[in-house]
């Protein structure tokens, strides 16, 4: 992936993604990773490395846990569980987001005004 | 407290963050294997698609920690690491940095206690000293001090002043001490009522002396020195109310002024009140420095104004006798030139510590540009290092911090080095020091001095720390994994950081070497000047002074020097024996009379030009060795006789009559009422004032003479400085042997100022020799720098070049060729810097007019002389490199092609 591309992710983008996915179910990073790379259709490329860093974030600011566990293919994996907190942070993230979206797409949608 | 929880399991933290980043690679590996690609294949692409593990990896930790303070305790572990790797590298930079950090030190520390700091006095800024010059009256223009106050000024001055708060005169002396085991002469301060209020330094013990005591013929008083306090008294609380003979009379000590207290520039023993007599006084009398706080807010442009403004009515208010002119003083045009205290204590010596600061901080910048050179020469064979850095994933910014941060140590321990170095190199300046040097006890090293150093280091460290750094680890650099090329030489882009280098480098030496050779050649024309006497270190010079109180007659005062030279002389192992007012330079006020001509016509209410006057004992000449130009001594007949004779010195001769024989018979008085008095001797000239300062007109009275004053006895002076020639001067054997002799004549007389003409005449070239060894040590240092630099700079480039002189060599070039190049190479750069620092050198050397003497700021002896001894040392820098290129074995060199 080039730069550029990285560039376009907004801050935050990675860390939203992040929370969405683990809502649905608690997983370690590697299937975070396909996860998020197989639903975006591989629009997004995404460096897999660069979740650790906000994985890491996310950890510091309790958004999300960590446990030690089993990976379906059995291996010693780390595990990542969305917390209360994660959970409301990502409500209020989606819809400030969504905001932005409709803000966004109004002045993009020709011949309204 | 979770943050100190993180801090405590951080280690735990990052192993698993690492373990968590290896797992990832694993499974992704296995999946792509599954999906049957080879493992090998399968590593890079998980490489590829994770992106930089390292760098990724020490972000995740950063989210943990403080990245700022992280990076640059590993910058720092990693930095003293690469130092002490390089042990040699590392000694020479720090040395080089310390040693010029600690030059700087020492001499800040010189110039800050000196110039910078403010005197001790209370609000010291509001101190002001009156001083005046009187560009009227021809003559006075000689004046060291301008035209000094008289007691009638004082007075007015002090009662009719609108700008200061208040005002004191002062004038320093001796005094003799007795009632002791040994008579003592002390120096003495007389001052006037308003000096010590003006100074407003508190008392250590008991009072000032105040109005009450400066009745004149009232109860006589006297405060002391904190030194002859602790000296004489022990330090004892109970020296108030005590007495001290002084001149032999009874005084009462009132008080003690604190330690370091200095009237202006003179230390002093005991100060007296000066209790002028209003009744008396006259306008004349201009022997008094005045001093004088302003009134907060006044300005000096308003205290001269003010001073302007009282000069008629001191002209309207006192007078000079019956019958005189009171008005006659406004043809000397007295103009007040009121300078802060400050300026009076500093002198000109400000002009010299500043150029000696100037040229220590060339010396720096020379250290500095050598440091950056051995740096520009390690990073780029760190090259190789800092690309496998940035492959590693280490950003530019952090690359360029890390060598900042090994240049920031390096400057930073030099520094501390240097501080202790300064230390010493501070005794050694004051050691070194003229002991005319103002405030030269006060200096030391102190928080200025150590913010100084400490910004100094970093500075510094910027400078040598940031080309390199710049230029190899810059956004722009193109570090790259690529082995260099071994074939080809290294580009002359390449060398262009290092050539500017060593051009500076000479430049900046030659500025130093210039200003150092100017010193030598000032030092070698004050040697030549002829003072007026001769072989000093044979010359056994001390002062007697002879109280009235002690001996009242006059004639008797003139009987007892008269005897005390005859003893002197029948010492064994003098040659000769006299005595005079005062010996050339050793500084005491000077004497300044008017002197008419007989042949010679004056206009009405005109002055002559003044001159100055010394009286001499007959013997004098011979025993100093000055020489007699025309006529002959005055004889003791004649003194005793009071006849009117006097002599004059050669450049009065020749001012007044053209050659000195002319002058024998002519007659001369003082002021316009006195007798005439018939030249019988013409003395060559002596430098009275330093061998620097041109020889003034001197007239040389007898020590006995008439009264002209009025009716009553003649007068003597009582004051003077003996002479005495022997091969035994200093010796102290000899001096006790003078001891007893000047007893022998009266044992209630103190010998004071007992020192050899040599002392005086050392003293007198003191600020000369101190700057030269300053100078001398700068452009030393600067030498060596610059020979270490191109040295270091010809070496490697010699090296780097070592396959093309080979390659040279196998393709048939001649040895003598090649060295010829590679001397062609580094001469040329000696000589660009050689011509930058002649055009430095004459514009700067300009600032040092005022210490030379005898030598042109642009002597082009000096410069020449320089500029060859640069070109020949910077070539013997390159030959040695040179020669071991020529020795390259072509073999060898190719070996690898």
């Amino acid at each position: 992936m080039t730069k550029a591309a990285q560039r376009d992710l907004f801050p935050g983008a990675l860390e939203m993604m992040i929370l969405r996915t683990l809502k649905r179910q608690p997983l370690h990073g590697y299937a975070l990773a396909q996860h998020i790379k197989r639903t975006s259709d591989d629009l997004l490329q995404i460096e897999e490395g660069s979740l650790y860093p906000a994985l890491q974030r996310l950890l510091k600011q309790d958004l999300v846990k960590a446990e030690w566990g089993t990976s379906s293919t059995n291996r010693r994996v780390r595990i990542y569980k969305l917390t209360p907190a994660g959970a409301k942070h990502l409500q209020h993230e989606v819809s400030s987001f969504e905001r932005m979206l409709e803000g966004i797409t109004r002045v993009l949608a020709p011949g309204e005004s | 407290m979770s943050w100190l929880r993180q801090l405590l399991s951080r280690r735990r933290l990052y192993s698993e963050l690492s373990e968590e980043i290896q797992a990832h690679l694993d499974e992704k590996v296995e999946e792509l294997v599954a999906d049957g690609m080879s493992r090998e294949d399968a590593i890079y692409a998980a490489r590829r698609e994770f992106g930089n593990v390292g760098l990724l990896e020490e972000k995740s930790r950063n989210v943990w920690g403080w990245p700022l303070v992280e990076d640059f305790l590993s910058d720092l572990r990693y930095g003293l690491r690469t130092l002490l790797h390089n042990p040699v590298f590392t000694v020479v930079s720090l040395l080089t940095i310390s040693i010029g950090i600690a030059a700087n030190t020492a001499v800040f520390s010189v110039v800050n206690s000196v110039l910078l700091k403010p005197l001790h006095y209370p609000r010291a800024d509001e101190l002001v000293a009156l001083h005046q010059t009187a560009p009227g009256a021809e003559g006075l223009a000689d004046f060291e001090n301008g035209l000094l106050l008289s007691p009638s000024m004082y007075f007015t001055y002090a009662e009719q002043n609108r700008t200061f708060q208040s005002v004191g005169v002062w004038v320093a002396g001796t005094a003799n001490v007795t009632g002791v085991a040994e008579p003592e002469q002390v120096r003495a301060v007389s001052v006037s009522d308003g000096l010590l209020q003006t100074f407003d330094v508190p008392p250590a013990v008991g009072r000032w002396l105040l109005a009450a005591d400066q009745v004149p013929h009232g109860p006589e008083r006297v405060m002391l020195s904190y030194g002859y306090w602790q000296r004489r008294f022990g330090g004892s609380p109970n020296v108030v109310g005590q007495t001290i003979m002084l001149d032999s009379r009874p005084r009462e000590i009132v008080g003690v002024m604190p330690k370091g207290f200095q009237f202006v520039d003179a230390d002093f023993d005991v100060a007296m009140p000066l209790a002028f007599d209003r009744g008396k006084v006259i306008l004349a009398g201009f022997g008094f420095h005045g001093i004088a706080r302003l009134k907060p807010g006044s300005t000096i442009a308003e205290a001269n104004a003010d001073i302007s403004r009282m000069l008629p009515i001191w002209m309207d208010s006192w007078s000079n006798g019956p019958g005189s002119n009171s008005h006659i003083y406004e043809t000397w045009k007295i103009t007040p030139m009121i300078r802060p205290l400050k300026q009076e204590v500093l002198g000109n010596v400000g002009e010299l510590l500043w150029v000696v600061m100037g040229t220590i901080g060339l010396v720096m910048l020379i250290a500095c540009a050598n440091v950056t050179n051995l740096l520009l020469v390690r990073v780029e064979a760190r090259q190789q290092e800092l690309a496998v850095r940035a492959a590693l994933g280490a950003g530019w910014a952090r690359i360029l911090r890390g060598l900042l941060v090994e240049s920031a140590m390096l400057g930073l321990m030099g520094g501390l080095v240097g501080i202790g170095l300064a230390y010493a190199g501070v005794r050694f300046l004051v050691a070194m020091g003229p002991s005319n040097l103002p405030r030269l006890t006060e200096i030391s090293l102190d928080a200025r001095t150590l913010a100084f150093t400490f910004v100094l280091s970093v500075l510094s460290s910027l400078m040598f720390g940031l080309i390199p750094a710049l230029k190899y680890a810059g956004p722009w650099s193109k570090s790259t994994l690529r082995s260099e090329g071994r074939t080809m030489s290294v580009s002359r882009e390449r060398h262009r950081a290092r050539n500017l280098l060593v051009v500076g480098q000479v430049a900046m030496a030659l500025v130093l070497l210039v200003s150092a050779g100017l010193m030598i050649r000032t030092f070698e024309a004050l040697r030549t000047v002829d003072p007026g006497f001769a072989d000093p270190q044979h010359l056994q010079i001390l002062r007697i002074s002879i109280p009235d109180s002690l001996v009242t007659e006059p004639e008797r005062v003139t009987h007892v020097q008269n005897e005390i030279i005859d003893k002197l002389a029948a010492i064994q192992g003098v040659k000769s024996a006299g005595f005079v007012s005062e010996m050339p330079m050793e500084g005491f006020d000077s004497m300044w009379d008017e002197i008419f001509a007989q042949d010679k016509v004056y206009a009405d209410n005109t002055t002559a030009p003044m001159r100055l006057y010394k009286y001499m004992s007959p013997g004098l000449l011979q025993t100093a060795g000055t020489k007699l130009a025309a006529g002959r001594e005055i004889t003791w007949s004649e003194i005793y006789g009071l006849r009117p004779v006097v002599m004059i010195s050669e450049s009065l001769a020749r001012e007044m009559w053209g050659t000195p024989s002319a002058a024998i018979g002519k007659h001369v008085r003082e002021f316009q009422t006195m007798p005439w008095n018939e030249v019988v001797g013409v003395v060559q000239d002596v430098r009275e004032k330093g061998v620097q300062e041109a020889a003034p007109a001197i007239v040389y009275w007898p020590p006995f003479k008439e009264n002209l004053f009025g009716p009553g006895p003649a007068l003597a002076i009582r004051t003077v400085t003996f002479v005495v020639r022997s091969e035994r001067a200093g010796t102290e054997s000899f001096l006790n042997e003078i001891h007893q002799a000047v007893w022998s004549v009266n044992s209630n007389l103190p010998l004071a100022s007992v020192r050899t003409m040599r002392d005086v005449y050392d003293k007198s070239m003191g600020q000369a020799s101190f700057t030269l060894v300053m100078l001398g040590i700068a452009a030393s240092m600067a030498l060596t720098l610059g020979i270490i630099g191109i040295y270091g700079v010809m070496s490697y480039t010699v090296s780097q070049r070592q396959r093309e002189i080979g390659v040279r060599l196998a393709l048939g070039a001649q040895r003598g060729h090649v060295l010829q190049m590679v001397l062609q190479q580094g001469t040329k750069l000696a000589l660009v810097g050689v011509a930058i620092g002649v055009g430095a050198s004459l514009a700067l050397t300009r600032l040092m007019t005022h210490l030379l003497f005898g030598v042109s700021s642009h002597d082009p002896l000096t410069f020449a002389a320089v500029s060859s001894l640069l070109i020949l040392v910077a070539a013997l820098a390159c030959y040695i490199p040179a020669r071991r290129a020529i020795r390259v074995d072509p073999v060898v060199a190719l070996r690898y092609e």
